[in-house]
């Protein structure tokens, strides 16, 4: 189990998180049709480093991004939504 | 190689055991192939056995990284049907619910496939309305399925939870007699065992780190083990699809996530079918051992790590414990977990890829092992023959973008949520 430290709410155990998506999957408003279609099914599901969105739903409610390792799930950075992760 | 008979045990016994082979050779990499099939898998072998068998394509290599049959084929809950609801699904599940029937026969090698039934429970009239509904779309297709009285669930399966005050009432059930389980290792070695024998080189310790390309087109692959050419290169390696592919720079609608098993310690037969809800997602069935072999939801979040969490453990146990209140004395003696392609319509994707020369079988969410008969079967049909069996041309990877995808759950691009 992941202990995912919540910028709202501090170390808080998995079991109140839920994974959202991942960041390749957002959809810009002003896509084209066929740009929409290759984001929403399609993925670069890495096998290392992947940057998710994931919400405090049974906690703060507030959206937050991860950046996590798929395999080791060692967690690289927490931020809240919006904010940058650092490069 | 020596066929396997009643015959030929008896000869051993009076000989000493003496008469046992290796079952498949340990091959060095050739310099080229005509096809090679990255991932030794159930599915992976599967498909070498019937390029060879069906299509006489002999000149084949299955390159494994680890150990055959150490992925997905290892790490499953060894479930086998066909009764899904949408015809794309049902009919190609059930062709290969056929193959099973007469696989030991043909693979010269004990599957234990044990039709013992799969057992859908439903837990209100709603339920029973969606299990009528699923029956009838199976019957249509003449697929067998069966709607049964609470009293005939009594009978069958005499431990499920009948009382009133359950904490999910038993309404009814419906039930594929023709499916139940296999043994998931007899199958891979049965696979590996009768294509070695029509030729087919099983290299392990091999993992492909890249691929050669030439005018556009694969050209072979590079791995491990030195650099290996191939005028077809079949990607069957369902959990790590996402992986492969990218290495040829193409991007799947596939998430990969983790999948978890568990079993308890073996006790005397107490299920007799596999049992299921529409309600609820739980599996439990028996094994031949005796231990009861439990299963739930995947860990909902992307994974490569062959572990799970151990909430998803805990539903499953909960749920399983609700329905058969007996299960709540025995004790869990082993968990395991494996990466699933988690596809974006829950439907496999059986296809050529944009690239020449390079062809995918995956996203086979957490149903892939049922699959593994069919899925080597369509899938050599397509590598001989460069069109789809007629039965998996609805799974091809252009179908997302058209927009005709085959989604039984019905809830979109969203892997998470299935």
């Amino acid at each position: 189990m992941m202990l995912i430290q919540c910028p709202h709410c501090g170390p808080r155990a998995q079991v109140e998180f839920t994974y959202v998506r991942s960041m390749d999957s957002i959809v810009p408003l002003d896509s084209t049709p066929e740009a929409a279609m290759a984001t929403l099914y399609a993925r670069d599901n890495p096998r290392g480093v992947s940057d998710e969105i994931w919400r405090h739903t049974h906690g703060c409610h507030q959206f937050m991004t991860i950046r996590r390792h798929t395999v080791s799930h060692d967690i690289v950075a927490v931020v809240p939504f919006g904010e940058a992760l650092p490069s | 190689m020596s066929r396997y008979s009643a015959l030929s045990l008896l000869h051993g016994a009076l000989n000493g055991q003496k008469h046992w082979q290796p079952a498949w050779r340990d091959a060095e990499p050739k310099k080229s192939y005509d096809v090679i099939i990255i991932g030794g898998g159930g599915h992976g072998l599967a498909t070498a056995y019937y390029l060879a068998k069906n299509h006489g394509v002999r000149n084949v290599a299955v390159i494994e990284k680890g150990w055959i049959g150490g992925g997905n084929t290892g790490r499953n809950t060894t479930i086998v049907r066909s009764n899904y609801r949408q015809p794309e699904l049902h009919n190609f599940f059930e062709f290969g619910l056929k193959l099973w029937h007469g696989l030991s026969d043909d693979l010269n090698y004990n599957v234990m496939f044990s039709p013992r039934g799969i057992l859908l429970l439903g837990h209100s009239d709603a339920d029973m309305i969606r299990l009528a509904q699923l029956g009838d779309s199976h019957r249509c297709d003449g697929i067998d399925a069966e709607l049964l009285s609470r009293e005939q669930i009594a009978k069958l399966e005499p431990l499920v939870d009948l009382s009133p005050d359950a904490r999910f009432p038993v309404a009814g059930a419906l039930i594929q007699r023709r499916g139940g389980t296999a043994r998931h290792d007899a199958v891979a070695w049965g696979y590996a065992r009768a294509a070695d024998a029509l030729g087919v080189d099983i290299i392990q310790k091999c993992e492909v780190t890249g691929f050669t390309q030439s005018g556009g087109r694969i050209t072979g692959v590079e791995t491990s083990r030195g650099a290996i050419g191939a005028d077809k290169v079949a990607i069957c390696v369902a959990g790590h699809s996402g992986h492969v592919a990218g290495l040829a720079g193409i991007k799947l609608p596939i998430e990969s996530q983790t999948l978890q098993a568990f079993v308890t310690e073996p006790v005397k037969p107490m299920i007799n079918t596999v049992v299921q809800t529409v309600g609820l997602h739980c599996y439990i069935s028996q094994s031949d051992k005796g231990g009861i072999v439990l299963g739930g939801d995947p860990d909902r979040f992307p994974s490569y790590a062959q572990r799970g969490q151990p909430p998803q453990i805990e539903k499953a146990a909960a749920e399983a414990i609700a329905l058969v209140p007996a299960l709540s004395r025995l004790r869990v003696v082993r968990t395991w977990a494996g990466v699933t392609d988690m596809s974006f319509d829950g439907s496999p994707i059986i296809s050529k890829l944009p690239v020449d020369g390079l062809y995918l079988n995956g996203g086979w969410c957490y149903g892939g092992f049922k699959a593994t008969p069919m899925s080597g079967y369509s899938y050599a049909h397509l590598l001989a023959t460069d069109a789809p069996h007629p039965l998996a041309a609805p799974f091809d990877f252009g179908r997302f973008a058209r927009g005709s995808t085959i989604d039984e759950a019905g809830v979109g691009p969203w892997p998470e949520q299935r």
